[in-house]
């Protein structure tokens, strides 16, 4: 019996999002965040999504928790469902189950995540007692395993914030979003302010009790190098839409998205450290008054007139691997610079 | 022979605090020749941003000498402080907090040129303004515009310039590029190598990021709370790192490339506190080769092991037969 459960919850997804959009309504005009995003993530899978500043990435997490302020944001989709249950019209009561029991959510940055006048402890054990129906008591006593669990130990459980480093804040920030079991973690930045040595520990630290707990994670990052690292599968966005998807082997070993190249492009590369850096020219789009054809066509070495003119659907180029881009629509066998020297 | 720049000894920089002395920087020995670029890389709290501004003079030493062009400046006043400033300047981090947001770029840019009557006359002055501005890669229309109309990399370009106004000899760049989009930090940094190369610039890079540094320097420090821990031209630091932390900190880049998953070198805790450290290598704590006989009986020396390399550790020392 218990195993047939198992099966039929590979099938289903755990998070399913078809024709996102996000947009919020200011005085200056109107911010195109979030312009028709499509998501499946399977259960224990890892999926990085990727881009720069601005490309609509964390908008994308906040509207899969409701989260996007209304005022100014509206928040449009066709379907957004957390593990088969359908969030969108669910009412706050409901909403607030998910919240933290289904689905949570680690801020980028732990020094403004937690409330400085509540110890650590009566902080993990708030959402304890509310989605377990435990005791005061009972619920500290599993903050303290909580602690302990992400490598701090329980003697500090009455401390308050200020008496930690940033690398133990962040693993406070771990334990919160872990004390009810998730089925689905969203990482924003979760590592962008701590330094090397600790961010190395806090994502070894995700990555053990994300397989310990069967949770399936999103990592919202800038870094290539982390997605690496962590992730199963790629989402790389620009300009509030995904331009490439795929496998994390499809996506970093044959990419198919100019602006993929191009952040490839700008890391200095450690192998040899004396050729010149090849940035991406330009700037990426004002979100209030987009392109009409593919957004980074202004900046895309690659493209012609007729991508400035239509914008491209993301399409299937075999496998699980997709792309947005019209070069393939002119030519099946056209190959970025990246693939060409590949091989 | 060698033309050096910047030779700094003894280096020291102690804050007063409630509990005691903090050694921000403590016993700091390096030297610099013109033209090149010194990576000075460690992680928040090592020190890397004070040496930077102690040895501008933005913040007084405790004690040691800092020699540039041969001349020791570490207590230098007046009008002789202020000549100095003119050949060393600074990119600072942050491009938003560094500028004034009520002066546009043109006041900006020409704001040290004024103050250190480097030229006279409105129209030699916005003519020098235009050329850095070019030189820097912003274009014209941007005059008249203020700092938070223009995004980080354009921000960025403006500090430059306003570092290049003073026609500097020595450049401390203080994280440069770490607020910064990748695609555009890539820009930036090949701008402030274009500069180099035309202008003969020396480079003091300060970072927390190792490939970053990797991609500049001639040679890296690495700093561990206040101390250089190891110093080597930067191919032999990376291929061959010989100090435990700087092994930590190689390991723990992530690398954006398939199939690099890979054993790191695990570092438990946290860095000790800088207040009153106690005689003993700092890292001890940390270390994975910690041998308390050894390590906690003084503070190590920075030793020549190879050709120019140098490493404060004294198992990896004794390993090596020193």
């Amino acid at each position: 019996m218990e195993n047939k459960g198992k099966e039929e919850i590979t099938d289903r997804e755990i998070l399913n999002i078809e024709n996102l959009r996000v947009r919020f309504e200011t005085e200056d005009g109107i911010v195109y965040a979030v312009n028709g995003v499509n998501l499946k993530l399977g259960y224990r899978k890892t999926l990085g999504l990727v881009g720069e500043t601005g490309a609509g990435k964390t908008t994308t997490a906040l509207a899969m928790l409701r989260l996007v302020p209304d005022p100014p944001g509206v928040v449009e989709c066709d379907r957004l469902e957390i593990d088969g249950q359908d969030v969108r019209g669910m009412s706050i009561n409901r909403l607030e189950d998910v919240r933290g029991k289904d689905i949570s959510m680690i801020f980028q940055d732990p020094m403004t995540a937690l409330n400085p006048v509540l110890t650590v402890g009566e902080q993990i054990a708030e959402s304890i007692e509310i989605h377990e129906h435990l005791h005061k008591d009972e619920a500290l006593k599993k903050a303290g395993d909580m602690l302990e669990l992400v490598g701090i130990p329980r003697a500090r459980l009455g401390e308050y914030p200020h008496q930690f480093s940033g690398g133990m804040k962040q693993r406070v920030v771990i334990a919160i979003a872990l004390a009810c079991n998730p089925k689905l973690l969203i990482a924003d930045e979760p590592t962008t302010a701590l330094d090397v040595t600790i961010q190395a520990q806090v994502l070894e630290l995700m990555t053990e009790l994300k397989e310990k707990y069967n949770t399936s994670m999103i990592m919202i990052t800038h870094d290539l190098g982390i997605v690496a690292e962590v992730c199963d599968e790629v989402a790389v966005m620009y300009a509030g839409k995904i331009v490439e998807q795929g496998s994390l082997e499809e996506v970093f070993g044959e990419t198919l998205h100019p602006y993929t190249e191009g952040l490839f492009n700008s890391l200095p590369n450690i192998k040899n450290r004396t050729a010149w850096l090849k940035p991406i020219h330009g700037l990426m789009p004002d979100p209030t008054d987009l392109p009409p054809g593919c957004a980074f066509a202004p900046r895309c070495n690659y493209a012609t007139e007729e991508c400035s003119a239509s914008c491209p659907a993301l399409k299937n180029m075999g496998g699980t691997h997709f792309v947005a881009c019209s070069a393939y629509e002119r030519d099946p066998d056209f190959l970025l610079e990246r693939r060409r020297k590949n091989g | 022979m060698a033309d050096t720049i910047l030779e700094v000894k003894h280096l020291k920089k102690y804050f007063k605090t409630g509990r005691g002395m903090l050694h921000a920087v403590d016993d700091i020995n390096f030297t610099l020749e013109r033209g090149k670029t010194l990576g000075l890389v460690g992680e928040s709290g090592c020190g890397k941003s004070t040496t930077g501004r102690v040895i501008l003079r933005l913040l007084e030493p405790t004690s040691g000498e800092i020699i540039f062009e041969g001349k020791d400046i570490s207590r230098i006043k007046g009008s002789e402080m202020r000549h100095m400033r003119k050949d060393l300047q600074i990119i600072f981090q942050d491009p938003f907090s560094s500028l004034d947001p009520k002066k546009t770029v043109s006041q900006i840019i020409a704001e040290p040129i004024k103050e250190n009557h480097i030229l006279r006359g409105k129209h030699a002055i916005e003519e020098r303004v235009l050329e850095l501005m070019d030189t820097v890669g912003l274009a014209e229309r941007y005059i008249n515009t203020y700092p938070h109309e223009l995004d980080g990399g354009r921000r960025q370009r403006i500090g430059i310039a306003r570092a290049l106004a003073m026609e500097p000899k020595l450049i401390i760049c203080d994280e440069p590029v770490s607020a910064l989009d990748v695609s555009i930090q890539a820009q930036i940094l090949n701008l402030l190598r274009e500069l180099q190369e035309k202008l003969g610039l020396t480079y003091i890079f300060i970072t927390h990021d190792l490939s970053v540094v990797n991609h500049f320097s001639d040679d890296i420090a690495v700093m561990y709370l206040g101390q250089i821990v190891e110093k080597a031209p930067a191919e032999e630091l990376f291929e061959h790192p010989i100090h435990p932390y700087t092994q930590a900190l190689l390991s723990a880049i992530p690398i954006p490339e398939l199939g690099h998953r890979r054993e790191r070198v695990k570092l438990t805790g946290e860095i000790t506190s800088p207040i009153e450290p106690p005689e003993e290598c700092r890292f001890a704590a940390r270390c994975p080769l910690c041998d308390d006989g050894i390590c906690r009986k003084m503070v190590p020396e920075l030793i020549e092991v190879r050709e120019s390399h140098f490493v404060a550790c004294p198992i990896k020392q004794k390993e090596m037969g020193f």
